[in-house]
């Protein structure tokens, strides 16, 4: 999870690009008063998962602008209950994540509801970048190239979870419009560094984020960077 | 006896049972699928594999070989589609939503369309629509919504929901709720406005069809419920007439096929999965 530089070795993996030295990073604070219970960073392309108890608010920081946080959520006593993108869409009569908006499950009931949010709209039509539809859409020539697919597998088998588990998902920081004659893609992002959203728990929920390593598109502005995850409990909050 | 009926012994129960065999229904499967009373035009009735209408708040489900042809009919106007397609093979490969709408730069389903699953192959394409009122954003109807608007959600009851005939159809061919993603619905519209609303589009009118072919091996489970976005408060849905026929699945002579640069490698990894596995 550290971001700390290492002494790199020499290796001839073609692993993905990370962030130009000279970007700006903003480490920023949790959006939402309360006690820290976790605070970690993601590394670029990497994975990360927590248990989120209920009424505790994740706050997730887009510490270098612009940086898919690409995210699934479990009912974490009972997997098979999970995120659902058209549940989400349904209820609320929106297509995008803005606050406010009740992230549902399968089942119609909430799993954690947008409590504070300083993007325009976020993005839950777009789904996750994979090796697979790499090769669709950028190439065969990116085969070998990282994807969030193989992150949220990667995190989800750390969780007893399989691909059957995994479904269409959030993109925290990424900017897919739909235009009037169904024309949808991912373009230019809405965030800056330091640019925040704070979810919170409505039942103990399992997160998976995966730290978006495409570096064919512009949801990570061709320059991933880090991520910070702040878990707030506020006694006071009403649960 | 009961009533007029003699079910009182072995016998009489069964004469009573045989008796009512050559009942039929609005809505029920024929059997073989080359007897069906609506056989499309144009289409040779021993080639039909499949020949049903779905009742109102019904659900069907089969397993159809690559290079099916599945037409889906929308009799009255009022019938929602709710389709889920898996690679029967390895059916956690299956329909994913967001790269069907990704993929294609293209929110709307519509003829041409490839049906696409996570791992960057065509499941099934959209090859015939006289409907164009789709929606794959709004998914189906969980047993909350339906509870909400309805009252009742069970399958048994007045208002069945989605994806509670999902689970069922599902559970047929030994999927369990883990293996059922965001489906798509044809025949009640959907369009996202300016500032994301969804908006209600509604039907096209009595009659439409759409016609998907099978790339790969499918199961194909299909729930005819209202759309979850349906605004009548009244639990409306109508017949559904499904048939399917041996036909051809896309190729390079299929103006869809090499639609775009995306869409070609979708149907290139398809056809290397399959032929690798001897298919």
């Amino acid at each position: 999870m550290s971001t700390e530089t290492v002494e790199a070795i020499r290796t001839t993996v073609p692993v993905g690009a990370v962030y130009a030295p000279d970007s700006r990073l903003d480490w920023s604070e949790a959006l939402v008063p309360g006690d820290v219970v976790l605070d970690e960073r993601v590394a670029p392309n990497a994975p990360w998962s927590a248990v989120v108890r209920a009424g505790d608010v994740l706050t997730i920081v887009d510490v270098g602008g612009n940086q898919s946080a690409d995210c699934l959520m479990f009912n974490a006593d009972d997997t098979s209950e999970r995120y659902s993108v058209p549940d989400t869409l349904t209820w609320q009569g929106n297509a995008y994540v803005r606050e406010g908006t009740v992230l549902r499950s399968g089942l119609g009931r909430p799993l954690m509801t947008v409590v504070g949010n300083e993007i325009d709209r976020q993005d839950t039509i777009g789904g996750a970048c994979s090796k697979e539809s790499n090769t669709l859409r950028y190439g065969h020539h990116t085969a070998y190239q990282h994807g969030c697919r193989e992150n949220f597998l990667a995190e989800a088998s750390r969780h007893g979870l399989t691909s059957r588990d995994l479904v269409s998902n959030l993109n925290w920081f990424m900017n897919v419009p739909v235009e009037a004659d169904g024309a949808l893609g991912i373009v230019d992002g809405l965030s800056a560094p330091g640019r925040r959203v704070a979810i919170r728990a409505d039942m103990d929920v399992l997160v998976i984020v995966s730290n978006c390593p495409q570096m064919n598109n512009p949801c990570n502005e061709f320059n991933p960077t880090p991520l910070r995850m702040i878990v707030t409990r506020n006694e006071d909050a009403v649960r | 006896m009961v009533g007029a009926r003699d079910t009182a012994s072995v016998l009489a129960a069964r004469a009573d049972a045989r008796a009512q065999g050559s009942n039929v229904s609005d809505w029920m499967p024929c059997l073989p699928a080359a007897t069906s009373p609506f056989v499309p035009d144009g289409v040779d009735p021993s080639a039909l594999v499949w020949a049903e209408t779905v009742a109102p708040g019904g659900y069907t489900h089969k397993v159809v070989a690559r290079g099916t042809r599945l037409r889906l009919e929308d009799v009255t106007g009022d019938a929602c589609a709710h389709v889920l397609v898996f690679n029967a093979l390895e059916p956690w490969e299956r329909l994913n939503v967001a790269d069907t709408q990704k993929i294609p730069w293209q929110a709307y389903l519509g003829a041409g369309h490839p049906l696409l699953s996570g791992e960057g192959r065509v499941l099934a394409t959209v090859v015939a629509d006289t409907s164009a009122h789709h929606d794959a954003f709004c998914g189906t109807s969980s047993d909350e919504w339906n509870v909400v608007k309805y009252g009742d959600a069970a399958p048994q009851g007045p208002s069945p929901s989605g994806r509670a005939l999902f689970t069922l159809a599902g559970v047929k061919h030994g999927l369990t709720p883990r293996d059922l993603p965001p489906s798509v619905s044809f025949f009640q519209g959907v369009r996202v406005e300016d500032d994301g609303a969804l908006a209600w589009q509604g039907t096209a009118g009595p009659g439409t069809y759409v016609d998907l072919v099978a790339e790969m091996p499918l199961i194909v489970l299909v729930a005819n419920v209202p759309h979850p976005l349906d605004p009548r408060t009244d639990y409306v849905v109508g017949p559904l007439r499904v048939h399917a026929w041996r036909s051809t699945p896309s190729g390079p002579s299929d103006e869809h096929h090499g639609a775009s640069p995306e869409r070609e490698r979708a149907y290139l990894n398809t056809t290397d999965y399959l032929e690798a596995r001897g298919l």
